[in-house]
């Protein structure tokens, strides 16, 4: 029984994770309907700007404090994604408002390469470390209720709480905001929402903002954990099965979806690997999304798409 | 009738619409004035959404100009024309459908909305004070047109009807000057029309509103409406109040197809 629920936790905060990363390509599909493919890049870009800031920082202000370092190497990182996502407003969307969705997709192939290719040449393609102090050695809980207790790993404990109070902030500034407000009707029908006034423009940059922000959230958790490299980028594929799972249009949906997908990924890693030879962690998660396309497309949350693509 | 029919307020000179080689509307000229009730009629694929598109800025005439309120548009947009006061609804209802009423009336108040995004993400005072102020007014527009029992309703999840009416609610929260409805009677059954044309009629005498609206039903244009301006084929056929419209034979036989 302590084994398993050891398990258990350990999925349910990598599950959180995994949130964190589909949270991004849902904030956009929901407020632009368009796919983005360029969130891995940002995740990239956000952790290399965060791991160079808080490299660079001490050298020319002279903090010698890794806090204050990190604090506004954070916000600086914090600001550039600010500016990334008023220029792909500026540079790309504006251009393409009511195109065809594959047009927009194509948009964010490209801006995924421009990200990689300014990211890695402005900052280096090393592999750098983020330390934003961790805490990295493992606890035992519960000592007294199960022989043995649980090995909790205290650096996913950290992270999960992190995503769970993000992604618990944005769906009350979603649902409670009239900014909120306005984005939700922007997602909901374009025309519309500019017959009423609602400035599509401004919107757009909130919500690349808002994405750059969890993209930078995600770019430091998992950058602390796997080091800061180009292979960052495809943390964003782990986000794929999650937002299949969950629903392109839900909140609540990528936290359920990614709570699943973890959960799922152990413990059938745990209990059915034996069986069938193990390795299932690596594709648990796709072979979900799959059966998921192929009986419920639209996700567990998501709105039921009656449109032909 | 209280409401005295004021100057032109919108005037439309010589619009003309091609999409290629398609010509939706043909050097069409008409004026609105203010607080009155300007119908626009026509066989189907006349023109007559195509003209209100480009009133409201969907649609960029090729020619012409627009002006509001003496101040000339050659290129209006969606954003410019609600900020002038224009708000609209839609023939095929552009409600936001995973929201519930409150929330999608709310939307129309949005440009009214003056606290920043700082001051809502902390629910701040003054954000929190507008927010229920802007309530208010969306509870009265909701008194108004009788939909208390629905406001917690998702959109999606109403009758046809009810949605048309939560159209209507929209575009009035945000208390235009003009609005246009595009065939707001489409697809009702009689009782729900007659309660859209006593809404409409309220609208217009309560609120001074001058309205736009564009109808198939020819009982109900006739009766309600000051003016109607006739389309067909994307050309203005005739233009003057109800009677005159009626009587004439270019109108009479751009409905009734009589033989040329």
């Amino acid at each position: 029984m302590g084994f398993f629920l050891e398990t258990l936790i350990g999925g349910l905060m990598a599950g959180m994770l995994y949130s964190l990363v589909a949270l991004g390509f849902v904030l956009i599909f929901k407020a632009s309907g368009v796919f983005n493919f360029a969130q891995g890049a940002m995740v990239l870009f956000a952790a290399l700007a965060m791991a160079r800031f808080s490299a660079w920082i001490p050298q020319w202000l002279g903090i010698d404090s890794r806090f204050l370092a990190n604090t506004v190497a954070f916000l600086l990182a914090g600001a550039l994604m600010f500016v990334v996502a008023w220029l792909i407003e500026r540079l790309v969307l504006r251009h393409l408002v009511n195109q065809e969705g594959a047009t927009l997709l194509m948009a964010t192939l490209g801006i995924a390469y421009v990200l990689e290719g300014v990211g890695t040449s402005v900052f280096g393609s090393d592999i750098y470390k983020i330390d934003v102090g961790m805490p990295k050695e493992p606890v035992m809980i519960l000592e007294g209720a199960f022989e043995g207790g649980l090995l909790i790993n205290k650096e996913d404990f950290v992270a999960a709480l992190i995503a769970g109070v993000l992604v618990g902030l944005l769906a009350l500034f979603f649902q409670k905001t009239s900014t909120g407000r306005a984005l939700r009707a922007v997602a909901d029908d374009h025309q519309a929402a500019q017959s009423i006034g609602i400035p599509l423009n401004r919107i757009w940059v909130i919500v690349w903002c808002v994405a750059g922000v969890v993209a930078l959230v995600a770019g430091v958790i998992w950058g602390s954990k796997l080091g800061v490299q180009f292979s960052l980028a495809t943390v964003a594929l782990r986000g794929l099965p999650v937002v299949i799972l969950g629903g392109l249009t839900s909140i609540p949906g990528a936290i359920i979806g990614g709570l699943i997908i973890g959960v799922g990924e152990k413990l059938s890693e745990v209990y059915l690997g034996p069986m069938i030879g193990g390795g299932i962690e690596i594709w648990f998660a796709y072979q979900l999304a799959l059966v998921f396309l192929l009986f419920r497309p639209q996700g567990l949350f998501g709105e039921k798409i009656i449109d032909r693509v | 009738m209280s409401r005295q029919i004021g100057e032109v307020i919108l005037d439309l000179k010589n619009v003309s619409l091609a999409f290629g080689g398609v010509k939706a509307l043909t050097d069409i000229s008409f004026d609105v004035r203010e607080h009155e009730i300007r119908a626009i009629i026509g066989p189907n694929g006349a023109g007559k959404s195509s003209m209100l598109n480009v009133i409201n800025g969907v649609y960029r005439p090729q020619q012409g100009e627009i002006i509001l309120r003496g101040q000339h548009f050659s290129k209006m947009n969606p954003f410019k024309a609600a900020k002038a006061g224009i708000s609209r609804t839609f023939q095929n209802i552009a409600l936001f459908k995973g929201m519930n009423v409150i929330d999608n009336l709310m939307t129309g108040r949005n440009l009214k909305i003056r606290s920043n995004l700082i001051q809502q993400a902390f629910w701040w005072g003054p954000a929190r004070r507008e927010e229920l102020a802007h309530r208010a007014k969306v509870e009265q527009v909701i008194d108004f047109l009788e939909i208390q029992h629905i406001r917690k309703t998702p959109v999606g999840r109403l009758p046809y009807g009810l949605q048309k009416r939560v159209d209507l609610g929209r575009a009035l929260a945000m208390e235009p000057s003009i609005l246009l409805l595009d065939e707001p009677m489409a697809g009702m059954n009689v009782e729900e029309k007659q309660d859209m044309c006593r809404f409409i009629l309220d609208v217009n005498d309560q609120f001074g509103t001058t309205i736009v609206l564009i109808e198939h039903d020819m009982a109900v244009v006739m009766d309600i409406s000051d003016r109607v301006v006739v389309l067909d084929y994307g050309r203005k056929i005739g233009d003057g109040d109800p009677d005159e419209v009626r009587a004439s034979p270019e109108v009479i036989s751009a409905y009734l197809g009589a033989s040329h």
